[in-house]
């Protein structure tokens, strides 16, 4: 059995955390990881450039910016608007959120290579509509130490006595539910078929 | 759900089995890789003992980070010799096909893809990089994923992928003097959103598309993401086979290709011909059927310039910058802060809006015609004094191309600096960036804030004569009502 069968990849059923509430519509991956902080061979440490521009002067000094505030520095859950992560597909984005200490987030929307790529992270990306996200964000910001509860199988959030549902992409759901996000071997094990594929391609057929 | 379409068509030759999670697992026939997205992709598939599993199909080349002044090595950057040692030591131990600077095909990825032949219709073509939505020009399936995906790539040559839907966009009529494919593009965009295509493949048609060269429909295709479309396509047609039988991979048995040589027929005619009959035949037929269909007129576009901070807060040279009240409740705030940022007035048109930097290239505007359409209007005129600029072109084949046309001289002596390939300005990972407040007449996709290099920069994207008529006057000037100017 090569190694990369050995490959445990942990189910996400749900995700339990404080919350952050980031608002504001089109908030794209050049914010959430500005462009000079990618010039690094692994993702390791980004999670202290996550947002940078948004929360640091010039000078490095702080500026209002919820991810520097203490009562959301343990916040496992970001709560955001509509069609976040937009722009650069650069994974960065998700892994510096995640190196920061992001394990889930919820917003109305988000663009689909960012939402790809939290999911090859184990990072879960339910939607809901602008009144359910705006009223989960105004008590997050009210109760910064409350507990937030993401169902992902039954796409359930629970936070103080609220219950309100949301929505987990199918795909995505099975793959945190099931324990499959991490496609490699799970492909890899399929070598055969694409071969196949590979052979039945017109543009590949005449070889060999 | 779409049926008889390009899409259906390509995805289904390419599926290769249903996932447990009810994605699909696609075959890519190309992967395109570059310095900044994949190391850390090399590096998980050393942590699981995997190797490359076809090198022949993957592509790399140097973009993002490269210098496009000095590019002697080591570079002057620590950080950029460090991924570009890390790509060579990649590209070294899997035997995949790397065009480093110097070669004379060096450049952005989604420039020299094309121009190599690489990219062919049918195919399906992935990149670490959103804008591989360019390669649809050539009626190809492709997506732009992240490093994860790379690792998949690298590791099965295949991706785990959910269906789309297909939303057809004609845009019909004749478009005017002096309006492009950007300004089709940014069009689509403004009206249909910066989500409006999140779910969706678009395919673009209609007479205004099928009269554009395959320049203009790359550069199209290449904002399709800017509208939240992950991919877009042109169907293939003579247009497309022309320039493909121009290209490395059928224009001679000598070309270039990639390494194990699987997707190079050379210099054979019936060969070509017997790619063309396939080429044809994944054309969406004549009865297909769309998920949406929108309509837009062609002769009604006018250049168009971005006045805000997203790619779809855009408007034709003569219309007025929009009231947030104006607006959808939904699009106000962010309207509110992006014309703070970009300090400009509702009510007032962009025409005068102050220049200090004029940029020149980008995945989506840097390619032959580009350049010769900007020194069109550059010709005789000289850059005004406020004003640094710059053309980047988008490959070393471009960069000759043009030189070999007298387009450097025409830059150079109106006053631009003329540099070599790479992504350069438009997104600041070199050291060519936006410096303060300085306002910016690009050419490239992203108005983003911070995206040219720094947070205060004042991005205003627009086509590349745009570019041109801006850098010569120092302000948003409309093209067409530049004056005549005599030529020697």
């Amino acid at each position: 059995m090569s190694s990369a069968d050995e490959v445990t990849v942990d189910t996400v059923e749900r995700v339990s955390g404080t919350g952050i509430p980031i608002r504001g519509n089109d908030i794209d991956t050049d914010q959430v990881i500005p462009a000079r902080f990618m010039k690094v061979v692994t993702f390791d440490g980004l999670g202290q450039f996550a947002f940078f521009d948004q929360r640091f002067d010039d000078d490095d000094e702080e500026k209002d910016h919820p991810m520097n505030e203490d009562r959301f520095r343990d916040a496992s859950i970001m709560a955001v608007n509509a069609n976040f992560g937009c722009g650069s597909s650069r994974e960065h984005a998700p892994q510096a959120l995640m190196r920061w200490g992001i394990d889930a987030l919820i917003g109305e929307s988000f663009a689909e290579i960012f939402a790809g790529n939290c999911l090859a992270l184990g990072i879960p990306t339910v939607t809901a509509d602008h009144e359910t996200v705006t009223a989960i964000q105004d008590w997050i910001d009210t109760n910064p130490d409350g507990e937030i509860d993401i169902d992902v199988a039954n796409e359930v959030v629970r936070y103080g006595d609220e219950e309100v549902a949301v929505t987990v992409e199918d795909a995505q759901r099975r793959a945190l539910v099931d324990g499959v996000w991490d496609t490699t071997a799970l492909m890899k094990s399929n070598s055969g078929a694409v071969a196949d594929t590979a052979n039945s391609l017109p543009y590949l057929a005449d070889d060999d | 759900m779409s049926r008889g379409t390009l899409y259906d068509k390509v995805w289904d030759e390419h599926a290769v089995t249903e996932l447990p999670t009810g994605q699909t697992q696609l075959f890519v026939g190309l992967h395109l890789i570059h310095e900044v997205t994949s190391p850390q992709a090399f590096g998980m598939l050393g942590e699981r003992d995997l190797e490359v599993a076809y090198p022949e199909l993957t592509h790399a080349t140097v973009d993002h980070i490269v210098p496009t002044a000095d590019q002697s090595r080591p570079f002057g950057d620590d950080a950029a010799e460090e991924m570009m040692s890390e790509l060579e030591r990649n590209v070294r131990d899997s035997g995949i096909v790397f065009d480093d600077p110097g070669s004379g095909n060096q450049g952005i990825v989604h420039v020299i893809g094309p121009e190599q032949g690489l990219t062919q219709p049918g195919m399906t073509v992935v990149c670490g990089d959103s804008h591989t939505s360019t390669h649809g020009a050539f009626g190809a399936l492709a997506f732009g994923i992240g490093t994860s995906q790379i690792r998949d790539v690298l590791a099965t040559q295949t991706i785990a992928m959910e269906k789309k839907e297909v939303r057809k966009i004609e845009v019909t009529g004749e478009l005017g003097s002096h309006v492009g494919a950007k300004d089709v593009i940014l069009t689509i965009i403004r009206k249909l959103g910066v989500e409006g295509g999140v779910g969706y493949v678009y395919e673009y048609g209609g007479s205004a598309i099928e009269s554009l060269g395959m320049e203009g429909r790359m550069s199209i295709c290449n904002m399709s993401i800017e509208g939240g479309a992950r991919a877009g396509y042109v169907n293939p047609d003579e247009t497309t086979y022309d320039w493909l039988r121009e290209t490395d991979a059928f224009a001679d048995s000598e070309g270039r290709s990639p390494s194990g040589s699987r997707a190079k027929p050379g210099g054979d005619p019936e060969e070509f011909e017997r790619r063309k009959e396939y080429w044809e035949s994944i054309r969406s037929d004549s009865d297909a059927e769309y998920d949406d269909v929108v309509t837009i007129d062609g002769d009604e576009i006018e250049p168009v310039v971005t006045w805000g901070t997203t790619p779809g807060q855009g408007i034709g040279i003569s219309e007025p910058i929009p009231e947030p009240e104006d607006l959808p409740e939904d699009k106000q705030d962010t309207a509110r802060r992006s014309q703070e940022h970009m300090r400009v007035t509702p009510g007032e048109t962009m025409q005068g809006y102050d220049v200090d930097v004029a940029f020149l290239g980008s995945c989506t505007n840097a390619r032959l015609p580009d350049l010769r359409d900007a020194a069109e209007v550059v010709e005789g005129r000289e850059v005004d004094s406020s004003v640094r600029a710059m053309v980047v072109p988008g490959s070393e084949r471009v960069k000759a191309a043009a030189e070999d046309e007298g387009l450097d001289e025409v830059f150079t002596e109106a006053g631009f600096d003329w540099r070599g390939a790479g992504c350069s300005m438009c997104l600041g990972m070199n050291e060519d960036q936006l410096e303060g407040d300085e306002a910016c007449a690009s050419s490239s996709n992203r108005n983003f804030v911070g995206r040219q290099g720094s947070k205060e920069g004042r991005t205003v994207l627009m086509s590349p004569v745009m570019v041109a008529a801006a850098a010569v006057t120092g302000e948003v000037t409309d093209v067409r009502e530049l004056p005549e100017v005599a030529v020697r």
